[in-house]
């Protein structure tokens, strides 16, 4: 990664602050891992992460890196490489505040916010643990129909959206192609930060099929590039995941001390390989 | 040809899934994946199927909320949901086992279930470990309840649950899972044993029916090379 490259990944890890509500997507979604990586460099503290709607080894990182104060999620896990004991340690040892959700609660918050609304009903929850255990979810009655009590959840608006797309055009427009959920994320958050594989000399919002596919630079707040910046996660469209390092980040994450020395290799490299 | 326990798991999960026009198979689920492609194959291509994660089977274009929304306009007939422990009145728990939130096990969370065990018509209820650890008399944390109060609004809920025992219905009115085959290899005493609540079971419990050639033939070839884009690990596994 050349230097330029990197102090604009640093210049973003520093303006994401310690407490900040950080809004991130699922594995397949476009994690924003060298970003990540940035962040754990500079010694982030107190994050309120928000997985959109789960989370594997960019939580999981985090939290064994002490950045994390509290997390809501609807789960977070290695895929195919089973648990996240970083994750798993932290809430049975009361480290992180945990507030378990379901994955369209998670929608249905930041759906309000994209909104501007204070609040959003949901169907389901009734009868959960989930609802018991969440006193930020209210159960109404249906206004419009008798008999009918229904869940009704907050807004959810992020400090920060942080994220990996492939590609931004030169206005500050990003593809995201199909994954939806980031225009959600960045339309509901106060601030998106978007690390992309490049920055092509194109206009994105010129050809309607590919604007259907995109962010407008208007929600996008800062973007730098970082060369396969997902890893060890996939980026859909343009790498798989890498599923040899993220078995070796399963097997070395079990222990505080293999989580140690697999934090401090990965702190230490400067680029993923290729 | 003999089936393994996984490809009895697939063939047997694939017929309940017949006749489903469409069909979404969430995370971390290589075996109903597995099923729901096999389905698929076995309609002729008429069923619509989903795989979350996989770039090929997914015919969503707005974003991961569409399965939400696709379910709450019924829209998804059947959809596969776990549970680190399961009991008798079929409530699951996908959260942890001991007290919340400091449990002794934490699992990885409720995913949808909490919102999808109440909308889709047949959930099936898919647990490959069938011991009295994961079949218990009272799950420890209720991600999804198995049956609503009357009044609550739910169209959906437990059909049928797989393990790798046998397949059990669920009788919604008396809340109580009914056993409807044992697999090869298991016996209903063995199925008593290894479940930590009571269940309804005929005189006579027939034997999961074991896959034809042919289908046992997709598994082995073209639904392996299928699953393998979301789930590259199960299916190098020497089990499908």
């Amino acid at each position: 990664m050349n230097e330029t490259a990197t102090r604009e990944l640093e210049s973003m890890a520093e303006a994401i602050a310690d407490g900040t509500r950080l809004a991130v997507p699922s594995d397949s979604h476009g994690v924003a891992m060298a970003a990540t990586r940035a962040l754990v460099r500079r010694g982030v503290r107190d994050l309120h992460l928000l997985c959109v709607p789960t989370s594997g080894i960019q939580a999981d990182v985090l939290i064994g890196a002490g950045g994390v104060a509290a997390i809501e999620t609807s789960a977070v896990a290695l895929g195919e490489h089973g648990a996240a004991p970083q994750f798993s340690a932290a809430v049975r040892a009361a480290r992180v505040r945990i507030l378990d959700a379901t994955c369209p609660a998670i929608y249905a918050g930041l759906q309000a916010a994209q909104k501007g609304l204070p609040f959003m009903p949901l169907r389901g929850l009734i009868g959960s643990d989930l609802l018991t255990h969440r006193p930020d979810w209210k159960l109404i009655d249906n206004p419009f129909a008798r008999g009918d009590p229904i869940v009704v959840l907050p807004a959810i608006r992020p400090d920060v959206a942080l994220f990996h797309a492939p590609w931004a055009d030169r206005d500050g427009n990003v593809f995201i192609g199909r994954s939806r959920e980031l225009l959600t994320m960045a339309q509901a958050a106060r601030a998106s930060f978007v690390t992309v594989e490049e920055i092509r000399a194109d206009d994105l919002l010129a050809d309607p099929e590919r604007a259907a596919g995109a962010i407008p630079a208007i929600y996008v707040t800062r973007i730098a590039v970082a060369k396969r910046g997902a890893w060890p996660l996939g980026l859909s469209g343009c790498y798989g995941a890498d599923a040899a390092a993220l078995a070796r980040y399963a097997q070395a994450a079990r222990t505080p001390a293999g989580f140690r020395a697999w934090l401090d290799s990965w702190l230490a490299a400067e680029i993923a390989p290729a | 040809m003999t089936a393994s326990p996984t490809e009895l798991l697939v063939a047997t999960a694939a017929r309940l899934l017949d006749g489903c026009r469409s069909i979404v198979v969430g995370n971390a689920s290589p075996i109903p994946g597995s099923a729901a492609l096999l389905a698929r194959e076995l309609s002729g291509g008429a069923m619509r199927v989903t795989i979350l994660g996989s770039r090929q089977y997914n015919d969503f274009t707005n974003g991961g909320v569409e399965t939400f929304d696709r379910a709450a306009q019924g829209r998804v007939e059947a959809f596969f949901l776990g549970g680190g422990q399961i009991d008798g009145e079929a409530n699951i728990n996908l959260v942890g086992a001991g007290e919340y939130p400091r449990a002794e096990v934490r699992w990885p969370g409720s995913y949808g279930s909490a919102y999808l065990y109440y909308l889709v018509p047949k959930v099936i209820l898919f647990r490959d470990e069938h011991t009295r650890r994961v079949m218990v008399p009272k799950v420890d944390f209720v991600s999804a309840p198995g049956t609503s109060a009357p009044g609550i609004y739910r169209p959906g809920g437990p059909w049928k649950m797989l393990t790798s025992r046998g397949l059990f219905g669920f009788d919604k009115r008396r809340k109580r899972f009914v056993l409807e085959s044992v697999h090869p290899g298991h016996t209903v005493d063995d199925i008593v044993a290894n479940t930590g609540f009571d269940f309804d079971r005929p005189a006579s419990v027939p034997a999961s029916a074991a896959p034809e050639p042919r289908v046992l033939e997709l598994i082995r070839g073209k639904i392996r090379d299928q699953i393998a884009e979301t789930y590259p690990k199960f299916a190098a596994g020497a089990a499908v």
